[in-house]
């Protein structure tokens, strides 16, 4: 009889997850008119240079996550529990302040005229133009979800048993091998669902490029926007380009599940 | 897990370098918001002058309680519905809890930006057959939507955990289903509820596109205030008004904190548990 308690989510789940999809499906389907079309996904090829772009700053920046967050992950596990617990709340807590306002922040820090210019030019070196780049793009998606990758890392390593590594060691490995073969085999769920964590969010954004790529390189996101809400408006088109990077992301989810087996969600929370 | 020695310098020098890359702009966005001038990159003397005209600032401040509001509304409807809907979920077979669940993990998985563009076509498709209009009862809906994923996923874990004869011993021993629930249950899964609130809360607040692709043009949040002002300048206004938080929510942690370790003192015992507020 418990069962019936999540009827109600059932129905809401129906009309508020699965009914906008499905919307979406329609809108991509249809033109200006209610017909049915294809013509939405036919000029695709115009928008391949955004698609390219998109996926390719968001697999930068999320090998850079990996690369600073799998050590930073590693060094936090080995760490005393009481340090740990106050690194771990240090890297939670910039997420506390409004991410807009954070990434402003890094324009006064980029900027032509900003911090690390002024700084430059006051040790008499020539300043760099770093504003308005696509590694000032990258520079905002690592800083913003850098965080994402280190967490589910960091709690599966905290999860590995002590005595599994040191029998390893008692066999006779050193403390090579028994990173290759303990400890990084069985952190991989963590980095799978920091590597959708930091993917998806980066493929999708279009406040990062708008505030630091000055909207010179367009991305996914933006593309999105615009048809939306702004100046190009067409929900159509605006559905069929939603739809592609939707289908997109879970492939490359699908991909991944299969080496991770599921176990992802269960270090998320 | 232990660490051979010589890393331990090299781990330490990681953790410093990633924390003062965190740090960085809150440091300046702290800094500037006791500037004496608008600029956000030269110092021009110290002030509180933001902080004062904050407390006037009839946009901010209203966008800042519609914020509140929002993430306070969804929060507990969020908490309230999830964990009634986890317990349907967990009494269930295997086969259709497992369909559930992955259209549940639909708004989590989803890029934000795609969950607020089919919301937002689902809210102007019905518009004008219910003739309502996009504003604060939308936003809370979308919020609503998001936030319960996050507590059936930190429900759940603690009602496996659950004894199954737990609910059958407490009936059995004369209670009634509800006193079963709330004196047996749900003080067994309090820890994964209190979780979920906190993670809704967290989400709801941190928002901003789903909201700012829900919300219609009439109401704004935090987040979409700070949004339209990044266009041109953003006002030191806001700089205070986060400065302020960001404190609060620094004091908070670190009371919470400082009370933890006096409770592990007193009890003499350590463990290697992970002890962050959203675990």
């Amino acid at each position: 009889m418990k069962r019936f308690l999540s009827i109600p989510y059932i129905v809401w789940m129906a009309i508020f997850v699965v009914a906008p999809i499905i919307l979406v499906v329609v809108y991509a389907l249809t033109s200006g008119s209610g017909s049915f079309t294809f013509e939405n996904f036919a000029h695709m090829e115009n928008f391949l240079s955004v698609f390219i772009r998109s996926m390719i700053m968001a697999l930068i920046a999320t090998a850079i996550c990996i690369l600073i967050g799998y050590p930073l992950a590693y060094a936090l596990a080995c760490e005393g529990p009481r340090l740990q617990k106050i690194f771990i709340m240090l890297i939670m807590l910039p997420m506390w302040m409004n991410f807009l306002l954070r990434t402003y922040a890094w324009m006064s820090i980029l900027e032509n005229t900003g911090l690390i210019n002024s700084l430059l030019s006051a040790l008499g070196l020539p300043t760099v133009n770093m504003i308005n780049t696509q590694g000032a793009v990258v520079l905002g998606m690592v800083y913003n979800y850098l965080p994402f990758m280190v967490l589910p890392i960091y709690s599966v390593m905290v999860r590995i048993e002590p005595s599994v590594v040191e029998a390893a060691q008692d066999l006779g490995a050193n403390s090579f091998k028994v990173f290759l073969r303990i400890i990084f085999p069985l952190s991989l769920p963590g980095v799978l669902s920091g590597i959708t964590m930091v993917f998806v969010p980066s493929v999708s954004t279009f406040i990062i490029s708008r505030l630091l790529g000055g909207g010179k390189s367009l991305l996914l996101g933006d593309l999105i926007e615009m048809q939306f809400l702004g100046s190009a408006y067409n929900p159509h088109l605006g559905s069929a380009i939603s739809l592609i990077m939707m289908v997109i992301i879970i492939a490359c989810m699908m991909v991944m599940n299969r080496f991770g087996e599921g176990e992802e969600r269960a270090v998320m929370l | 897990m232990k660490s051979v020695g010589k890393h331990r310098g090299a781990g330490r020098l990681l953790t410093g370098l990633v924390f003062l890359f965190l740090y960085l702009p809150i440091i300046v966005l702290v800094i500037f918001s006791f500037n004496s001038s608008k600029s956000r990159k030269v110092w021009s003397g110290f002030t509180f002058e933001w902080y004062k005209e904050l407390f006037s600032d009839q946009m901010i401040l209203n966008s800042f309680y519609i914020t509140i509001l929002v993430a306070v509304l969804a929060a507990v409807i969020a908490t309230i519905a999830g964990t009634f809907a986890a317990i349907g979920f967990f009494n269930m077979k295997k086969r259709p809890r497992g369909i559930l669940l992955a259209i549940n993990n639909l708004p989590v998985i989803n890029a934000d930006i795609i969950t607020g563009v089919s919301m937002m076509l689902l809210f102007v498709s019905a518009r004008s057959l219910f003739r309502f209009d996009l504003g604060f009862g939308t936003l809370l809906i979308a919020h609503i939507t998001f936030n319960i994923p996050y507590v059936i996923l930190s429900v759940m874990p603690k009602l496996y955990q659950l004894d199954n004869n737990l609910f059958e011993a407490a009936q059995d021993l004369g209670a009634s289903w509800f006193q079963a629930f709330s004196k047996v249950i749900l003080p067994e899964i309090r820890p994964g509820i209190i979780n979920g609130l906190l993670i809704a809360f967290t989400m709801s607040l941190d928002d901003f596109v789903i909201s700012y692709f829900t919300a219609g043009s009439q109401i704004q949040t935090l987040s979409m205030t700070i949004y339209s002002m990044a266009r041109k300048r953003i006002s030191p206004e806001i700089n205070a008004l986060s400065t302020i938080l960001f404190g609060t929510v620094l004091i908070l942690l670190l009371v919470v904190n400082i009370r933890e370790i006096r409770q592990e003192k007193k009890l003499k015992k350590s463990s290697g548990k992970l002890l962050n507020p959203l675990d």
